[in-house]
């Protein structure tokens, strides 16, 4: 397992990965996007009528998503004044969303660029990344994203790394957590190859 | 920035004092909370790119969203802060935003 780093001569922010680290790092941008687009804003209270929603539709969405993924990715902005944080939110949200889901979407795009296959089918595949400045900003900030994701649901504290440890190597729930440390591992390295 | 006429004197509201006059410039500030997710060299990268901070206030600022449990980034207008909120939710960072105290 090899991080990014930065190409001497050109400059640019490179990676190598196997096949299966690329498939599974689409197949990780895939469900952000996927559940930035699926799960729209939609009224909170289940008694919602149509005209709520459609309003919703129209201009933005003004109470904290129930999924608490989407409500980390994007948190209320006045804890203390319900007005305005729905005024930001009905400003704000609709556009964090196709950012962070056309970040997410261009992981997806670059691995299908780079010779990444629709289906993973034949072994010893290697895909290299080459990544400009900004395109590594952007892979940098759907990192992010997909570790804030990973993190929500598996319910991570700080400090509590023993326990993950501690848990048996089938447990899906240590597998998910191997792969929330491996995104944050690639995310470390794209922050260095970006400062040196 | 314009030129200013010194023609007409400036009539301040006699009955304000000096400190409510301070209370109504009050400016807002952003807030960024701690959370065991973001890494701290992301964080200080961050602050660094979008607000321009040198490397030593970027960390400086880290520090203490990890030690304080959260940290004032920026100050200023309402309007400001409202967007450097957004541009921290964009990057993925908790934010808030409040009156300065």
């Amino acid at each position: 397992m090899s991080g990014f780093e930065r190409h001497r001569r050109s400059g640019r922010v490179i990676a190598t990965f196997t096949g299966f680290e690329a498939d599974l790092l689409r197949s990780l941008a895939s469900q952000i996007v996927e559940l930035l687009r699926n799960e729209r804003a939609e009224p909170a209270s289940p008694g919602a009528d149509a005209f709520e929603a459609m309003m919703v539709e129209f201009s933005g969405a003004t109470t904290i998503p129930e999924d608490p993924v989407l409500a980390r990715l994007f948190p209320t902005a006045y804890p203390d004044d319900e007005e305005s944080a729905a005024d930001f939110r009905r400003f704000t949200e609709g556009g964090l969303r196709d950012g962070k889901a056309a970040a997410a979407g261009s992981i997806i795009d670059t691995l299908e660029d780079a010779g990444l296959p629709p289906e993973l089918t034949r072994e010893g595949l290697v895909i290299d990344v080459e990544l400009t400045h900004a395109e590594a900003e952007t892979w940098m900030r759907a990192f992010t994203d997909i570790r804030l994701a990973l993190a929500t649901r598996l319910e991570v504290e700080a400090g509590d790394e023993h326990y993950w440890h501690s848990l048996p190597d089938d447990d899906p729930r240590a597998q998910a957590h191997d792969i929330y440390e491996w995104v944050g591992y690639l995310q470390e390295t794209v922050v260095e190859a970006l400062t040196t | 920035m314009g030129l200013v006429s010194a023609a007409s004197p400036v009539e301040v509201e006699p009955t304000l004092t000096p400190d409510e006059i301070t209370f109504l410039a009050k400016p807002w500030v952003t807030l960024v909370w701690d959370d065991p997710v973001n890494l701290m060299s992301y964080v200080s990268y961050v602050f660094q790119k979008y607000f321009g901070y040198d490397k030593a206030k970027a960390e400086k600022l880290m520090l203490e969203v990890h030690t304080d449990g959260k940290s004032v980034v920026s100050t200023g207008t309402r309007e400001e802060m409202e967007r450097d909120v957004q541009a921290m939710h964009e990057y993925g960072l908790w934010a808030t935003m409040e009156k300065a105290s």
